[in-house]
């Protein structure tokens, strides 16, 4: 009993009469790293909020180091050894890194003031220890996606709980920094902590995690160890079927250049950027944090102004400075992060949909109810997008639904290079496969995909040709024998 | 399984409710008028009702359409004064304004209120989508310059003896119904229209819902932005030169304060000020609320001080409603 640091038994929470989890079993034990698995919507959001206090369950026992504990709230929480490392980032933007991390209980010193130097150097020491090159007092609005979600990582290690729950923590993450995490994981366990893992990249868990607990449709399907379960297995516990394959990819790329780029620069110091292109082609960027293939896409789509180089698209010279002359070349940019830049989130599904052809569905100036209704209708067919309605509000939908949605929003402009940046972050494994299969059939159609990826299978899985950044330049490209996991992440780094 | 179909649903209960919520209230309130008073019932009543509700209503409709983009228009009662002086000075028998040329035809000083109107929400739009200044700050800045224009062009002093035919617009009638009414009726009807059918409205809620996933998608946003702001600009122009027909002298300080009344008409018409949600419907629900209690509490005989408080209250209640349902999400 003393060994089991947290355990959990029928925990049961429905949400006005629909049961979001029932019977949810967890034994995490000390000094373990125990991966949470589970698609969208299989409860593991709704059985971590439970846990952190954020919300009560209806039934259930939960156990920690041996007594049984009911928190109703994060503080209580928090304060009994717990914490946690959201998956949505949500940072004071105009506060420094010591501040975010200190929020709440910075210290203090005569007559109640706080205690600055303090409070960096602490901070600062917490980001040295985990070998995070960030400055304690660097504004946390300045810092890249990447290096928020790792100020999130040592706010949440520097309480120095017992139990340490990781939500997606490698979403923003280049290799690198990664590993940097998987190290501090590590020690964590050394020190005989607990850690529950959740995340989509069975990679990432095969690789770190000790124990597993399966979660699906609100339901406990099975735990155990990571050395007793392979690959295969653990998709199939997840998903409910066997999966034939993780990727779909029946394109053979042509020989006809779609997308030439020469001498291109964008934004950050990226320069040199010489690629082609074909059509029907899977072209995959690969690189870390900070080497640039954001702001390649963007300088594409005409979100960045213009530096230097020629674009050449069908062999015909081409400039692009807005989003709007993109969408008229046939582009179409899936960005990272769909819920800042790609859905209007308090809109509905319909309008969502339409938003970026909402000049053909209407006549003139007048927009056609009938002609909108229609196009919605289409692409939720077309993409299986599970709404049952669609003028309800694009929030209420899972990760894998939204990203679905955005996907239908540029397949309705009928494009024919699609610029793809993450497209399967913070989505599923089964509805990764639908967005696979949508990759590979619009290749196949002879449409050309350039897609950004950090998630290495993925890239080795789906895409033909792969050019590898570094630093704003490119590093190599690397295609069929080549392109293998040791090369890219040699040249990445 | 999911929530996601409860979560919905509340949320529509609580739209509803916000929607609805208002209209229930101003009916409420007239059913309460209708029995304490034995005026507020009557043909004459309800149309002055109407007619002191069109001002604000007609700035607060294009005070809808900024709010909607994510930002604010301070300077409106500003405008009110200016397109008023301007329009008055073309328009007036009086030999005070700086006119040369004696009174212009109506339709003239109209035209020139409706563009000096355009004209202070064309810079104000500028300066808010090209250099990004906050609205509050820029429309701060027109407020007081376009005040201070007011002053400067009038030297200081009233533009009177107006027209009749200018006068028309704001004592005149049109089968029995006031001429500010009917302006306000037409303005409600195109904006309407506007906003829910054409494709100017999808932009201007996918501006202020998301303005980055409308860039994306290929909107330009720092149009909108000025649109918006041309509009509320045109809309106050034209309420100042009803207010100047309806006084029969353009004031140099009209419409002091005028734009609390309409961002109050605005909020309480359940129109976020987060942007991206709102609607023209509930903006004049909003109008007609505050335009029936002040009615209401002047018949009563009560102290047009408490009349404001009733108004803040009514503005808070309203937004602390717009609060929970953002909850929901």
């Amino acid at each position: 009993m003393t060994t089991e640091l947290l355990k959990v038994t029928g925990l049961t929470k429905s949400f006005s009469g629909v049961a979001a989890l029932k019977n949810g079993q967890f034994t995490l034990e000390k000094g373990t790293i125990h991966a949470l698995c589970g698609g969208n919507g299989a409860g593991k959001s709704t059985f971590l909020s439970i846990v952190m206090g954020i919300q009560k369950r209806d039934r259930g026992t939960i156990t920690f180091n041996g007594t049984e504990v009911d928190f109703s709230s994060p503080s209580e929480a928090l304060a009994a050894g717990i914490s946690i490392i959201e998956q949505e980032l949500s940072p004071v933007p105009a506060m420094t890194v010591a501040e975010n991390m200190y929020l709440g209980r910075e210290p203090l010193a005569r007559f109640g003031r706080i205690d600055f130097k303090k409070m960096n150097a602490n901070a600062q020491a917490m980001l040295d220890e985990l070998h995070f090159s960030i400055s304690a007092t660097e504004v946390m609005m300045d810092l890249p996606v990447a290096k928020t979600q790792l100020v999130e990582i040592a706010k949440a290690l520097s309480y120095r709980s017992e139990i340490i729950i990781m939500d997606e923590p490698t979403s923003a993450l280049g290799e690198a920094e990664a590993d940097q995490l998987f190290d501090a994981i590590k020690a964590l366990r050394e020190r005989g902590k607990g850690v529950i893992y959740v995340s989509h990249r069975l990679s990432e868990i095969f690789n770190i995690a000790d124990s597993y607990t399966v979660f699906r449709d609100g339901q406990y399907i099975g735990d155990g160890a990571i050395a007793d379960i392979d690959r295969e297995s653990m998709i199939q516990m997840i998903v409910g079927r066997p999966l034939t394959e993780e990727f779909v990819k029946d394109n053979v790329p042509s020989t006809k250049p779609s997308l030439q780029v020469e001498n291109m620069s964008a934004q950050n110091g990226v320069r040199d950027i010489d690629f082609c292109a074909h059509k029907g082609e899977i072209v995959a960027l690969y690189g870390l944090m900070g080497s640039g293939r954001s702001e390649i896409f963007e300088r594409l789509f005409g979100l960045s102004p213009y530096i230097a180089g020629n674009l050449l698209i069908d062999g015909v010279q081409t400039t692009i400075s807005t989003p709007s002359e993109a969408i008229e070349q046939g582009l179409a940019f899936v960005t990272e992060d769909r819920k800042r830049s790609g859905l209007v989130l308090s809109a509905t599904v319909r309008s969502n949909i339409c938003l970026a052809h909402l000049d053909f569905l209407g006549f003139g100036p007048v927009m056609s109810t009938k002609k909108e209704a229609a196009s919605a209708a289409e692409m939720i067919k077309q993409f299986s997008i599970k709404t049952s309605n669609d003028q309800l509000e694009v929030s209420g939908l899972s990760g894998g639904n939204q990203q679905k949605v955005v996907l239908g929003k540029w397949f309705l402009t009928s494009p024919r290079i699609l610029l793809l940046d993450e497209p399967t972050r913070g989505v599923d494994v089964g509805a990764k496969r639908e967005i696979y299969k949508v990759i590979s059939d619009f290749a196949t159609d002879g449409g050309t995909i350039l897609f950004a990826s950090s998630e290495i299978d993925e890239v080795l899985g789906m895409a033909d040709r792969v050019i590898v950044l570094k630093n704003g330049r490119i590093a190599g490209e690397l295609a069929n024998a080549d392109l293998t996991a040791e090369n890219l992440v040699h040249l990445a780094a | 399984m999911t929530n996601i179909d409860d979560s919905q649903s509340r949320q529509k209960l609580l739209l509803i409710g916000q929607k609805y919520g208002i209209l229930f209230a101003l009916v409420l309130i007239c059913v309460v008028l209708s029995i304490t008073s034995e005026y507020f019932l009557t043909t004459r009543n309800i149309l002055n009702v109407l007619r002191q509700t069109s001002i604000n209503g007609i700035l607060a409709i294009g005070m809808t359409f900024v709010i909607l983009t994510r930002g604010i228009d301070l300077s409106v009662g500003s405008v009110v004064a200016l397109a008023g002086i301007v329009s008055a000075s073309l328009a007036t028998t009086s030999g005070t304004a700086m006119v040369a040329g004696g009174p212009y035809p109506a339709f003239i000083a109209i035209s020139v209120g409706l563009i000096v109107g355009m004209g202070c929400g064309a810079i104000s739009g500028v300066v808010v989508s090209r250099f990004a200044v906050p609205a509050f700050v820029a429309t701060l800045g027109m407020l007081s310059a376009a005040r201070g224009l007011t002053l400067l062009y009038a030297g200081g002093r009233p533009v009177p003896a107006l027209t009749p035919e200018f006068r028309w617009i704001g004592t005149g009638d049109l089968f029995g119904i006031p001429m500010p009414v009917v302006i306000f009726a037409v303005v409600f009807l195109v904006s309407v229209w506007v906003l829910n059918a054409t494709r100017f409205g999808r932009h201007v809620y996918a501006a202020g819902g998301n303005p980055h996933a409308a860039t994306v998608s290929g909107i330009s946003v720092k149009n909108i932005r000025l649109i918006v702001y041309v509009i509320s600009g045109a809309l106050a122009g034209l309420a100042g030169m009803i207010l100047a027909a309806r006084t029969g002298s353009a004031l140099t300080q009209a419409g002091i304060a005028y734009e609390l009344d309409a961002i109050a008409a605005v909020v309480i018409g359940g129109t976020s000020l987060a942007g991206g949600v709102g609607r023209i419907t509930g903006t004049l629900i909003g109008a007609l609320l505050i335009g029936v209690v002040n009615n209401g509490l002047d018949l009563l005989g009560v102290e047009s001080y408490y009349q404001q408080v009733i108004k803040g209250v009514l503005i808070v209640a309203a937004v602390m409603l717009d609060q929970a349902r953002h909850k929901q999400e």
